[in-house]
């Protein structure tokens, strides 16, 4: 796992407290209403456990979610909140966030909500690299309406619209983040709290967009879409771990403790999966979140199944700096403002201006 | 050689060319030194969607028609009296307008075969009589500007490129237009290239001394300044005015505006002028689409600015899902359309008033937007406070209506000073207001983000960074006072009800309309709103003067309406509404206050034309009392 650099640059600006909050603190007073089981309870717990290590004024968070059944969880948190309309939260985000330095936004986002009616604002706002941080939490169906398909439904899926199998070829959401030049991609699972939490950790020290992807489980519609990564005789397999500065290994650990499989660059300039005993431990792939050239962990994000799921890259796949959109267009207001006089007097002369004349 | 001098109460010039030609700034010139003069004026800019469509055809055509007098006016004129034509598509596109007798003055330079036949005319019009109606200058602009400008090496075609001021010259001449600002103009706008400059200078001279001394024209007008209320006034178009209003409204509520939107015709001008203010705190968010500038927008209210968007009917209807939550939500935004011919993409540079429908109703459910729309270009500013006064004090998302005609008209604008405009108060909540019972049964203070102010029925409005008052809102129904998810159906019903009562509650801070009936014997009321506000005035000018009486009320508020529209309606005879739509307002007329409106309806992309609206009322008013007393159609009367 990535380090985080203390103090969070993310959240420079952000005021903080002396008061030790606890989880209580960000609970609100409204029911849970999620079905038993949904990987949403823990995602839920895990943010609500992990927001007062950040230290800030609770009336200073604000989170914003779209439609979708994790859309509902702005309710459950004691901070300021927008339960908004399907697609749009990363836009209203940008609002806020724009607008107000002081303000550590979120977005709580779902495969449907933000890959498909929400594509667009996903995309810009990663590209503009707003300071946001950006919860996608991936079920591959849609729960809410009850069961169709969603863009990373796997192909030839039978749902409710797609009693012939679904023909539809979905979206790997780390691949549309790093070619949407995100600064921060990552991807964690609902089910491992210690991994979730730091990986929210370093999204909220990012200064810009953070998307985290999570893997999280329907159990009523989809349930078991993750199997392969949380059961304990596949997950070894599945999980492809992205450790900075690592070699990236996995598989059944040899006697060594290490993994029997392991990345290396394959001749076509991607990457592909070998066994560790066919290579040189110096060839093995050694995972480098900060390259400025995304092209590596493209290549990485290129390794999840876009079927069924057996196999899966987790971590932070992308972590650098850019110039965020918020902090460069309040900077020009600053620039203009600077030794400016009163604001009325200055009103007075922009409407006069240009060529006047006087009737008397 | 003395030229005749030759007094007029009016005049209006349509100069008119190719969409290169420069059309639009030869007309916004000689506006500005009309403007300068005194006088009193109203533009009419026409120009095609494309940016440049083929050289020399119809459809490439660009005009700029000026109507300016020497009294107060309303409309920027039905037809002209001079036409300016610089090619023979631009001949052919606007002789329709002309009347016979009215001046032509034609550069001939383009009048080649292969041209004549892009604008398809089988023979040259300079050269048969078919033009034997009208007063005909033929002049050689392009090849005199070539020949003046020839001294400072310029390619021929940036040469001829001079041409309009060359144009702009004699014009300027023959109407005794004061030049320095036009001057001063060129000076500054071509500052880096010093031979453009001084090219465009001189042929803008050569212009005004070729009407001085050659006896091509042989009679120079007069129109004398017009009698204005005191105080400091400037040219301004509707878009600027709108711009400004913000910037006004954000000062006077002390609230940083936010513009969120994308770049549609005719609405792009409002951010491009926001994008140069950001001393003011202002900023501008050139969004991904129509929603994201909408979604920003209202980000940024609920953060505590005062959210703006701005667009044009295609836009709102990609908006309007986010308006919707912006009802729900209760919160301050503003929503600008700059109509424009419809439905779909429409006409997009022409004008129309076809989106108050989709302004009153253009949403799911019972969401009801209150809706303001400006009279005029300089209007579009009081329009923008006002909008805004009722966004913040109500909390609620505002659809103001312009359109193209307001947006890129121009007329003289008495420059407002500051303690006219309204103080707005965005009173944001600072503490607790409710008293809850916890699981224990103990009070404690609480904040319930849905009870409302007594008198304005308006919600409170905390901004994050508020200590203590968190709280969560949403597009899902609220419970009424803490604002809650509600599924309740007694609370739905009423929350539906409170949130219409709220936008009606607006109607008590409105001032009683302003009723026109300068005999007070008039039996036929015209009815109108936004654009058409010159149109109609100057159509009750002409029936008055006529001898005829009528009434004319203008509203600015389409929704809710003053309260005082009921009772002024029944105390007509018969009420008539010109609108640039199929009746639209005729429509919401009826059903609110069920009087049999007649509509008076032209969809043309243009603005109604005065005279023919004048017979249309006349008509109405000889059915109305059973008087014709004389014939109003053949009246020589004043515009």
């Amino acid at each position: 796992m990535t380090t985080t650099e203390l103090p969070f640059p993310g959240l420079s600006g952000v005021p903080t407290t002396e008061d030790k909050l606890t989880g209580k603190d960000f609970t609100s007073d409204q029911e849970v209403r999620w079905c038993p089981g949904c990987g949403d309870y823990a995602v839920l717990k895990a943010v609500q456990s992990f927001l007062p290590d950040l230290g800030l004024r609770r009336e200073n968070i604000v989170f914003v979610s779209g439609i979708g059944c994790s859309s509902r969880f702005p309710y459950y948190l004691e901070t300021y909140g927008m339960h908004s309309i399907h697609g749009r939260a990363p836009a209203i985000a940008t609002g806020i966030a724009t607008s107000r330095e002081d303000l550590s936004v979120w977005v709580v986002t779902g495969d449907g909500d933000a890959l498909s009616i929400g594509g667009n604002h996903l995309i810009h706002a990663m590209r503009r690299n707003v300071n946001l941080k950006i919860l996608l939490f991936n079920n591959r169906i849609y729960g809410l309406t009850k069961g169709q398909y969603s863009p990373t439904s796997e192909p030839g899926k039978v749902t409710k619209s797609t009693p012939a199998g679904s023909v539809d070829h979905p979206f790997n959401p780390v691949s549309l983040a790093l070619g949407a030049e995100g600064t921060f991609v990552a991807r964690t699972v609902d089910s491992d709290r210690k991994h979730l939490t730091s990986v929210l950790s370093a999204a909220a020290a990012h200064r810009g967009t953070a998307l985290v992807e999570i893997y999280q489980n329907c159990p009523i519609f989809n349930d078991g879409a993750f199997d392969a990564i949380k059961q304990p005789d596949t997950k070894a397999d599945a999980i492809i771990p992205l450790v900075q500065g690592e070699p990236i290994r996995f598989g059944v650990p040899q006697e060594d403790g290490k993994g029997s499989k392991g990345i290396v660059r394959s001749a076509s300039g991607g990457v592909e999966v070998v066994q560790t005993a066919d290579v040189a431990e110096s060839d093995l792939l050694v995972h480098d979140a900060h390259a400025d050239d995304p092209s590596t962990a493209f290549a990485l994000s290129r390794l999840t199944d876009a079927g069924v799921l057996h196999q899966s890259p987790i971590g932070i796949f992308r972590q650098v700096q850019r110039p965020t959109y918020d902090d460069q267009a309040r900077e020009q207001i600053v620039t203009a403002s600077a030794g400016q006089g009163d604001q009325r007097q200055a009103l007075a002369s922009l409407i006069s201006g240009g060529d006047t004349w006087t009737v008397v | 050689m003395a030229k005749q001098v030759k007094q007029l109460d009016r005049v209006i010039i349509r100069f008119a060319g190719d969409s290169g030609d420069g059309m639009q700034l030869t007309g916004d010139r000689f506006t500005q030194e009309s403007a300068a003069f005194g006088n009193d004026l109203m533009t009419l800019p026409n120009f095609p969607a494309e940016i440049r469509a083929p050289q020399g055809t119809l459809p490439g055509v660009s005009s700029f028609q000026v109507h300016f007098a020497d009294h107060d006016i309303l409309t920027a004129g039905d037809s002209p009296d001079v036409l300016v034509a610089m090619n023979p598509a631009a001949l052919k596109a606007n002789l329709p307008d002309m009347k016979p007798g009215t001046s032509l003055i034609v550069d001939s330079h383009d009048f080649t075969a292969r041209n004549l036949t892009k604008a398809g005319y089988a023979d040259n019009p300079l050269e048969d009589s078919s033009l034997a109606d009208y007063a005909l200058s033929v002049v050689d602009l392009t090849g005199m500007t070539v020949e003046a400008v020839k001294e400072f090496g310029l390619s021929r075609k940036d040469a001829a490129r001079a041409k309009n001021m060359f144009a702009l010259g004699l014009l300027s001449w023959m109407y005794g237009r004061p030049i320095e600002t036009t001057l001063a103009f060129l000076e500054k706008r071509f500052a880096k290239a010093p031979d453009i400059r001084d090219a465009n200078l001189t042929a803008f001279k050569a212009g005004w001394n070729f009407g001085e001394t050659t006896e091509t024209f042989a009679v120079q007008y007069e129109i004398k300044p017009a009698p204005m209320s005191a105080g400091t006034y400037r040219n301004i178009t509707g878009n600027l005015a709108l711009a400004y209003g913000l910037v006004a409204g954000g000062v006077q509520s002390g609230l940083p505006i936010f513009l969120g939107t994308y770049p549609i015709t005719p609405a792009s001008d409002i951010l491009h002028e926001l994008s140069k203010h950001k001393r003011f705190g202002i900023t501008t968010f050139q969004a991904e689409d129509e929603i994201a500038g909408i979604g920003a927008a209202l980000g940024a209210s609920f953060a505590g600015s005062l959210g703006v968007t701005s667009t044009s009917g295609p836009g709102i209807a990609l908006k309007s899902e986010t308006i919707g939550l912006a009802v729900m939500t209760e919160l301050p935004l503003l929503v600008i359309d700059v109509q424009r011919g419809g439905p779909s993409t429409g006409l997009p540079t022409k004008t129309e008033q076809a989106d108050l429908l989709q302004a009153m109703f253009g949403r799911n459910g019972e969401a009801p937007v209150p809706i303001v729309a400006p009279q005029s270009p300089g209007d579009c500013f009081d329009a923008a406070v006002e909008a805004i006064r009722i966004a913040v004090t109500y909390r609620t998302p505002v659809m103001l209506l312009s359109d193209g005609y307001l947006a890129n008209g121009s007329e003289p604008w008495r420059i407002p000073e500051l303690d006219e405009l309204p103080e707005i108060d965005p009173a944001f909540a600072t503490g607790t207001n409710h008293e809850s019972v916890d699981k224990e049964g103990n009070a404690k203070p609480d904040f319930w983000p849905y009870l409302r102010d007594e008198e304005t029925l308006a919600r409170p409005w905390a901004i994050p960074g508020t200590a203590g008052l968190e709280h969560r809102i949403g597009g899902l129904e609220k419970g009424d006072g803490h604002g809650n998810i509600s599924y309740d159906p007694g609370n739905h019903d009423y929350m539906v009800r409170i949130r219409q009562a709220k936008v009606d509650r607006i109607a008590d801070s409105l001032p009683p309309l302003e009723v026109d009936d300068p005999s007070g014997k008039a039996k036929v009321l015209v009815l109108g709103w936004g654009s058409t506000y010159g149109p109609i005035g100057a159509a009750c000018r002409r029936v008055r003067k006529a001898g005829y009486d009528v009434a004319q009320v203008h509203l600015r508020h389409l929704n809710p309406f003053p309260k005082d529209l009921g009772e002024i309606l029944k105390q007509y005879d018969a009420v008539m509404v010109p609108e640039m739509n199929l009746g639209q307002l005729s429509l919401l007329i009826r059903a609110k206050y069920l009087v049999d409106v007649v509509g008076y309806n032209h969809v043309r992309g243009l603005p109604l034309k005065a005279a023919e609206l004048a017979e249309s009322i006349t008509d109405l008013i000889s059915t109305t009392t059973g008087t014709l007393d004389h014939d109003v159609h053949q009246e020589e009367v004043a515009r």
